[in-house]
């Protein structure tokens, strides 16, 4: 099926380089300005469909990009596929084809399965945008993280960022790595020996720092980037208990001592307090939490808008 | 009926003196050979083999056919058509049909279906145990008084080692190997691809090689001291070829097989979430690709075999962790030993044939097949090594498409398979 | 847009002493129309009419001895070509620090000529509140005849009649190595 010629899709930041990944950062700096006006909303999109596409619940995620398509003046609707389609035993290019016959321009993506995105992209019509796949990636997370860090650095070339946790199953560290490596940082990650496979290292070409342990990953340290402890792993057995979790590896104030002395911390949400992230350290100063949520719309915006159909541009 | 295939290249490992021969086949056995240029008996049609190869017919020791149960995938009328349009005389399909071949009924309805045909040979592999789940063993002895080859629990590999050495000593007892595919559940259950750094990249969960080397040592130390013939299914790290390896200069009776994706394909392929690249054991890396090359050069792996998986297009239009394991690779084979092993110099085609005909005849103790000597069964592959040729699944005669190899272009190809003396394809 | 590079300057409109005389005659008509410089609210449109704005005001300020309010609008987002093929418009910042609740704003830009420029920027005015009034000044326009919308400059530098096939081009020394205006049209094949 032939693609719209202007058509762009965002499967992930490892297919991008390091100048469009400026490039969507420098746009989403761009579209801040609108999320702070009386009125937030510009016409650009008018008459364009983008459909929220949720396989996995994800409130934040959805309502960002919703809010997004609609400071946009796009049209957005929800569909979430949780159980419905997949149970009736509808296939997934099934679910992709039926969507695509109402001519959407976008289509924003979320599933629990790597490489949904690049499946749809290849039935679809309409721009494929990544909202997380499974492990793979989550593209508008790490670069509205990116656009943080930017935001409280003023650049992202020669940081040192520490990612802690469950980096086997994380798209947001893989999405995170490949942006801050490609941006010109050095990335350290660390976490339990059974999240943390040395493999890893191998993900890219170079700037990434396998630690053996949380506090050599954030000595000195710019930004500490604590994941997500996905309870079901625990089950697994990928360690014995959430308390152990918290004491060995959780962020608490005196780990966070190790990095830099104004060293920012990041979390891609939902937090658990007390396990990954000790409360203190999430409610301090520190933390830049809520922004990222913030410059979420701006990136989310940014992305639509390039991918229906504008370009990159510099502030 | 009299057919004389003359003129041809005749390649036959267990009668290498044969330069010039034509081969003359009556009543379906090969009632002798002639020089080329001698006239046949009166009434003798002839096959003019110019420019092509001449081979004892193929025998594929890796199928799965699908019937009974999942006609909808494959049948073995099709999976028959399939094999005779790829080369292949006779095929040995797995038990994991619905319900599983695990007794005497279900062996002897396959060979009857496959008569019903009348095409490929199918020689049925009977299951280990009872349904296939590793708890209670089927009916070797029936099964194979009804024409069973070998058995093999394949897919569900028979997790506990005490019940495996009880099933190899059994086996035994009517000559029958035990086909292993070796993988370690504990170690690969969730996994959908090789575990390596390309499965990292892509947030795919994977299958260590691990899993395959630690089940495929378990049961060479069980072959070893049971005394029993057991064949590695489709080997695919450099671990578990080490093993064979080493248990065969120890005079172990291990024999094993490669499929055609495993020697052509690493796990980079999978980058492109394409669901066609998902079997198991799954595409490995670099490393183990050229483990796999070593092995065929130096004999380690005896036989090439497909593996041949078919699922319906639907089944395969799923998210890469939800599609089943699988591929086709029934008519791709030929063509990709040749694109990959005899056109690269890997492999000779003496080689080549011993691969796919004599020692798969022998592992499997087919009696008067894998060779074209006077008196053996005239099951003959006739292959021309220059014709190119594109693989387009829409042009298959399997029922399922699922292939990595859609558009490859290959340069040698079956182009005449004979079972039992009757030209049952032609290119 | 044509390759710039392969554009043909037909005839030259002003040079700098011009534009220089031109710019200070808008600012003084700026000034008169609206009694003084205390309301106005100056709006460059990117890209050319955002230097010319920040002359004018500075213009402005060196009559009065006040400095005029002065901001910088994008129209990117509020245009109506988005979905046509070859347009890919760059998204830049629009600027507009202080309100323009109750304000005189004068709109500044470099060429009037369909008129929709003027258009993508009134509605976005409009979404950042409610101005008493808007006023459009221009350094060049090219003539009713062109006009799309019904649209008219208050302040003009210079009305330049011309064909469609022609390109008006201010260039500034901000963007560009001289300070004219010319007529230029692309070489026929």
């Amino acid at each position: 099926m032939e693609k719209p010629f202007r058509r762009r899709d965002l499967l992930g930041i490892r297919d991008l380089n390091a100048a469009e990944v400026r490039g969507i950062l420098d746009t989403a700096e761009n579209f801040r300005e609108i999320n702070s006006r009386e009125i937030k909303k510009v016409p650009t999109l008018r008459g364009k469909t983008v459909i929220n596409l949720f396989f996995e619940n994800s409130t934040r995620t959805r309502t960002s990009f919703e809010l997004a398509a609609k400071r946009l003046s796009a049209d957005a609707v929800n569909i979430s596929v949780s159980s419905s389609s997949v149970t009736k035993g509808e296939t997934l290019v099934d679910t992709a084809l039926n969507l695509d016959a109402m001519d959407p321009d976008c289509i924003v993506v979320r599933h629990g399965s790597a490489g949904v995105p690049h499946q749809l992209a290849k039935v679809s019509r309409a721009a494929i945008v990544n909202a997380g796949d499974g492990a793979n990636e989550h593209a508008t997370q790490a670069l509205l993280d990116a656009m943080t860090i930017r935001d409280h650095n003023g650049k992202i070339e020669g940081l040192k960022v520490a990612i802690v946790g469950d980096i086997l199953h994380s798209r947001v560290a893989r999405s995170n790595i490949h942006l801050l490596t490609k941006l010109g940082a050095t990335v350290k990650v660390a976490g339990p020996g059974t999240l943390v496979p040395s493999d890893f290292g191998h993900l890219v070409e170079s700037g990434l720092t396998m630690c053996p342990h949380v506090e050599d990953a954030i000595e000195g340290a710019d930004v500490v980037m604590i994941l997500r402890i996905q309870r079901e792993r625990q089950d697994s057995a990928y360690f014995p208990t959430l308390r152990e979790y918290s004491i060995h590896y959780g962020l608490t104030t005196a780990r966070l001592e190790l990095a830099k002395k104004d060293a920012i911390v990041l979390h891609p949400g939902p937090m658990n307090r007390g396990i990954e992230i000790a409360s203190d350290v999430a409610d301090s100063s520190r933390s830049l939490i809520l922004d990222q949520v913030k410059y979420g719309v701006a990136v989310r915006m940014a992305v639509l808008y390039l991918s229906t159909g504008g370009s990159m541009g510099s502030s | 009926m009299k057919l004389l295939i003359s003129n041809g290249h005749l390649i036959d490992p267990q009668a290498p003196e044969n330069t010039g021969m034509s081969v003359l086949i009556e009543d379906g056995i090969v009632k002798g050979w002639l020089r080329n240029g001698e006239a046949p008996p009166e009434g003798t049609e002839v096959f003019d083999a110019s420019g092509l190869l001449i081979a004892p017919g193929f025998i594929d020791l890796h199928v799965h056919l699908r019937e009974p149960g999942q006609e909808h995938k494959e049948t073995i009328a099709s999976g028959c058509a399939a094999a005779v349009a790829g080369g292949w005389t006779s095929v040995c399909p797995m038990p994991n049909t619905t319900p599983v071949n695990d007794n005497a009924a279900i062996t002897r309805y396959m060979i009857e279906q496959a008569e019903r045909a009348g095409l490929a040979n199918v020689f049925p592999i009977g299951a280990i145990t009872k349904s296939s789940d590793g708890s209670e063993l089927a009916e070797m002895g029936e099964m194979k008084a009804a024409g069973a080859v070998a058995v093999s629990d394949d897919g569900r590999p028979v997790p506990n080692a005490g019940m495996m050495r009880r099933a190899m000593q059994y086996a035994k007892d009517f000559d029958l190997p035990v086909v292993d595919h070796c993988e370690d559940k504990s170690l690969s259950s969730g996994g959908v691809m090789h575990e390596g750094k390309v499965s990292l990249l892509l947030g795919l969960k994977g299958m260590p090689a691990l899993a395959e080397d630690l089940d495929a040592v378990r049961d060479i130390i069980l072959a070893k001291e049971t005394g029993s013939h057991i064949h590695i299914a489709h080997v695919s790290t450099a671990g578990a070829i080490e093993a064979v390896r080493r248990a065969k200069n120890e005079g172990v009776n291990v024999t094993c097989e490669v499929t055609p994706h495993h020697f052509t394909l690493t796990d980079k392929v999978v980058e492109g979430y394409d669901t066609n690249t998902k079997m198991a054991p799954p595409l490995r890396s670099e490393e183990h690709l050229a483990a796999i090359i070593e092995g065929i050069k130096d004999g380690t792996i005896d036989a090439i075999a497909t593996d041949h998986a078919p699922h319906h297009a639907d089944e395969k239009a799923l998210e890469y962790d939800r599609a089943p394991f699988g591929i086709t690779g029934l008519e791709t084979a030929v063509g990709l030993a040749f694109n990959e092993l005899v056109h690269k110099g890997v492999i000779g085609l003496e080689r080549l044939v011993e691969m796919c005909s004599a020692n798969p005849a022998r592992i499997f103790n087919l009696q008067g097949r894998g060779t074209l000597k006077p008196g053996s069964i005239a099951d003959i592959t006739i292959i021309d090594p220059q014709r190119t040729w594109t693989y387009r699944g829409a042009d298959s005669r399997s029922k399922s498409r699922n292939s990595p190899f859609e558009g490859w272009q290959f340069t040698g190809r079956a182009v005449t398979t004979i079972v039992g003396g009757k030209i049952v394809y032609q290119a | 847009m044509a390759d710039e590079a392969t554009l043909v300057e037909k005839s030259r409109i002003m040079d700098q002493t011009r534009m220089e005389r031109a710019l200070s005659r808008l600012a003084t008509e700026i000034v008169e129309s609206n009694h003084g410089a205390e309301n106005i609210y100056l709006v460059g449109i990117r890209r050319r009419g955002v230097p010319l704005a920040e002359r004018l005001r500075d213009k402005i300020e060196a009559l009065e001895g006040t400095k005029p309010l002065y901001g910088i609008i994008d129209i990117t987002l509020y245009r109506d070509d988005l979905s046509t093929v070859g347009a890919n418009p760059i998204v830049n910042r629009t600027e507009l620090s202080a309100d323009i609740e109750a304000k005189s704003i004068v709109l500044v830009d470099d060429v009037l000529y369909t008129g929709r420029t003027i258009r993508a920027a009134l509605d976005q005015l409009m979404d950042f509140g409610r101005p008493r009034k808007v006023q459009l000044a221009v350094l060049i326009d090219r003539g009713k005849e062109h006009r799309e919308l019904p649209i008219q400059a208050d302040f003009i530098g210079k009305v330049v009649p011309t064909k469609q096939t022609e390109i008006v081009k201010v260039m500034l020394k901000e963007f560009d190595d001289i300070e004219a205006v010319g007529i230029f049209e692309r070489p026929s094949e």
